[in-house]
């Protein structure tokens, strides 16, 4: 478990790593979470060289790819603002496994100091910038599915809710086996595709029966799952980047 | 129901198969459902972080002076007249107990739940030589008479619903057809019961062994195990060398951590303390009892700090209830003796990386093992690390290292790397892939069979914050506030 983080107060400052995914598949969702961010008054830096953290090849076993990944993008925050993440899987690579994938070498000092400023947006959202949001949405019902990185790797659980339950229109539903992991797990979607299969069945059925509309998550490798899965079926329930949810219903 | 065969290398044909069964997919849900749930009710007036600490700190620090206090443990058994023996494999192991059993002259023998000995294959080693070997335990029962193998290893037929053990009792026990599982129970209580007061020798498994007093302990509920190691004239223990504990009273936490994980109880119906043979005037106990301390690859693992963990391991089981994948391909799918998240981490150091590639792979990394192991074993990292071994970028020091190692897999994580360390051509490629949208293929190999492709969108984060810090999304995006102030490092601020 990760220990207790003490919560520094609002920074005038951020750093963005918006990550692959939002930047290739879902950058409405980085775009949103910045939104929300300046909303605050904190001026939001998005180092223009950032591209991956390296995940996808430290997961899969190449750890020199990933090193080689995850050193280009250290350089990116030179000054001590924190780096705020829309992803509790990238998150998790960069606050938990970036001290791991350097110990013992040139760039450990470096990689500790960058993990130790990791926030993963809703996380940043709720305990630094103590959101305040105006839900000028609808009655809803939603369903909020966590990832398995924000929830174990960086012990989130709650800060996704919590944002949600600021939404005074907004009902948060629960489905079953909610701690489930979707069966994305970047490259086992690819490598147990009949696993992940099944399990991504067995999610969207539970979100179904909770009597969900529209689902949100702050990781988009489960939202590109689970959605694709509701969307393959045509259900007409709806996945969304919790980022895009909060900024389209208070702006 | 015919007998299989499962092997690792067929992981994938065999997690199909199991897919496909409604059968398999109920019966185990159910039963990870339940397990899961006793689980948490169990533990849910304990400060279980505080216990899973105190539990993983006894282990590390049996672990740390592992060699010492095996040798601690063999005087001390030696002392009180318990015979240790020590095996380099699982072929020698099942040497030593075959002689031991000859050496008796003993044609049958009785055997309480032992994974260490599934491990070994000893019941079909010792059939082999003529020695007939009886499963005691109620599961190892059904799954020896179905000519299966265990498929957890704390449930050993927890594959099978009750009409499928019905069939089994019909089938090769003769008894009338019957859903009553009161009724099949004493059935084989009664057969097993016979044979008990007839074995020439019982054979246990151990959980925990503890070197400053020779004393082996055997967790149970059924009872076979205080059978099977009291009512024969002879005891053969078998587990392996890392379930030593230095005292005692290390036993207590583990034990409180192993029943409550494992199936969600406060204690078990028996908790057995070994440490001796029967003693001059006693009037039951076994005349000999003897220790096989197996290392069959567990030396090997212990050379290495980070894989070190892997022999924590309490055998209770709650990371397969836990698992998603085992949830729902079930044990048999691994083709291991040791199925689910700590099959995936041990059996590569016993079978080799060859066979058992497919195992480090089968997980999402959610992480579900790692938070619920009672002594706290780093389970995903140690997925990760043998992934890193299976592709050569280990330390090399698993059998079979590099063997998943292609060159075309290597080349594709090469061109990725290139990419995501040069960044004007990752942002040329991202705004290709995104002009180029509308050729996204709608099929994408297994993936589009249940989900909808993804489709990159059209202009990247990297095209819209950079659209965003000119004001020019302003106009574009409908919801977004249309008084939305973009300040770059000035003192003002607007609010929305």
């Amino acid at each position: 478990m990760t220990p207790v983080k003490l919560y520094p107060p609002k920074p005038e400052k951020v750093y963005f790593f918006g990550t692959c995914l939002v930047d290739l598949f879902y950058p409405e969702a980085g775009l949103d979470g910045i939104r929300l961010l300046e909303r605050e008054g904190i001026e939001v830096i998005f180092p223009e060289d950032q591209t991956c953290c390296g995940q996808p090849a430290y997961t899969s076993g190449y750890q020199q790819e990933a090193r080689a990944v995850a050193v280009a993008q250290l350089g990116l925050f030179p000054e001590s603002w924190p780096i705020i993440v829309p992803s509790g899987s990238c998150g998790g690579m960069m606050r938990v496994h970036y001290p791991q994938l350097f110990a013992g070498t040139e760039h450990e000092r470096r990689a500790t100091e960058v993990a130790g400023r990791i926030y993963e947006l809703t996380e940043f959202l709720i305990h630094v910038c103590h959101l305040a949001l105006e839900d000028r949405g609808g009655p809803e019902k939603v369903a909020m599915h966590t990832s398995c990185s924000a929830r174990r790797e960086m012990g989130l659980a709650d800060t996704g809710p919590a944002l949600l339950a600021k939404l005074g229109q907004v009902e948060l539903v629960e489905q079953v086996r909610a701690t489930e992991c979707c069966g994305f797990g970047g490259t086992f979607a690819v490598r147990h595709p009949e696993v992940s299969a099944a399990m991504v069945d067995d999610k969207t059925r539970a979100i179904e029966a909770a009597g969900a509309s529209r689902f949100v998550t702050s990781d988009c490798g489960c939202l590109m799952n689970i959605d694709g899965r509701f969307s393959h079926q045509k259900k007409g329930i709806e996945g969304e980047h919790i980022a895009s949810y909060l900024w389209r219903r208070t702006s | 129901m015919s007998v299989e065969t499962y092997t690792p290398q067929a992981f994938h044909r065999q997690a199909h198969d199991a897919l496909g069964s409604p059968q398999i997919r109920s019966n185990f849900r159910k039963a990870m459902d339940g397990l899961m749930s006793k689980r948490r009710d169990v533990f849910s007036d304990w400060d279980l972080e505080a216990l899973r600490e105190l539990g993983a700190n006894i282990r590390l620090r049996a672990l740390a002076r592992l060699p010492e206090l095996l040798e601690r443990l063999e005087a001390n058994c030696e002392a009180s007249g318990i015979k240790v023996h020590w095996a380099e494999d699982g072929e020698e192991a099942c040497r030593i107990i075959r002689e031991l059993c000859e050496a008796r002259g003993a044609k049958s023998v009785i055997k309480g739940k032992s994974m260490v000995s599934e491990e070994m294959h000893l019941n079909a080693h010792l059939e082999a030589a003529g020695i007939e070997a009886l499963e005691s335990d109620l599961g190892e029962y059904l799954v020896q008479l179905n000519e299966q193998t265990p498929s957890h290893i704390i449930m050993p037929a927890i594959h099978l619903n009750t009409d499928e053990i019905s069939t089994i009792m019909h089938d090769k026990t003769g008894l009338a057809r019957t859903r009553d599982v009161d009724v099949m129970t004493a059935a084989a209580r009664a057969q097993l019961r016979e044979r008990f007061m007839s074995a020439d020798i019982g054979i246990s498994g151990v959980n925990f062994a503890v070197a400053e007093t020779g004393t082996l302990c055997l967790v149970e509920n059924e009872g076979n195990g205080r059978m099977t190691t009291t009512v024969p004239p002879v005891h053969i223990a078998v587990t392996g060398i890392e379930k030593v504990v230095e005292h005692l009273r290390d036993v207590p936490p583990l034990y409180a951590l192993l029943t409550r994980s494992a199936t969600g109880q406060h204690v078990t119906t028996y908790f057995n303390m070994i440490s001796s043979p029967r003693k001059r005037g006693e009037h039951d106990g076994p005349e000999e009892v003897h220790l096989v301390l197996v290392d069959n690859g567990r030396s090997s693992i212990y050379q290495d700090d980070e894989l070190l963990d892997t022999l924590r391991c309490i055998r209770c089981g709650a990371c397969m209830n836990h698992c998603p994948v085992y949830t729902r391909v079930g044990g048999h799918t691994y083709g291991t003796t040791y199925p689910g998240p700590i099959g995936s981490i041990l059996m590569p150091h016993m079978l080799g990386l060859e066979q058992t590639k497919d195992l480090p792979t089968a997980s999402s990394l959610c992480g579900a093992c790692g938070e619920v192991c009672p002594v706290k074993i780093p389970i995903p990292d140690l997925l990760v690390r043998l992934r890193r071994e299976a592709v050569g970028e280990g330390r090399g020091n698993v059998p079979g290292a590099g063997v998943k190692r292609t060159k075309k897999e290597v080349a594709a994580w090469k061109g990725w790397q290139w990419l995501a360390t040069h960044p004007s051509a990752w942002r040329g490629g991202t705004a290709i892939v995104g002009k180029l949208q509308a050729l996204t293929p709608s099929k994408l190999g297994p993936w589009t069979e249940c989900r909808t492709a993804p489709r990159p969108a059209k202009r990247s984060l990297h095209a819209l914050v950079k659209r965003h810090q000119a004001g020019k999304d302003k106009s574009d995006a409908e919801k977004s506030a249309a008084n939305h102030v973009i300040k770059k490092g000035k003192d003002e601020e607007e609010r929305s």
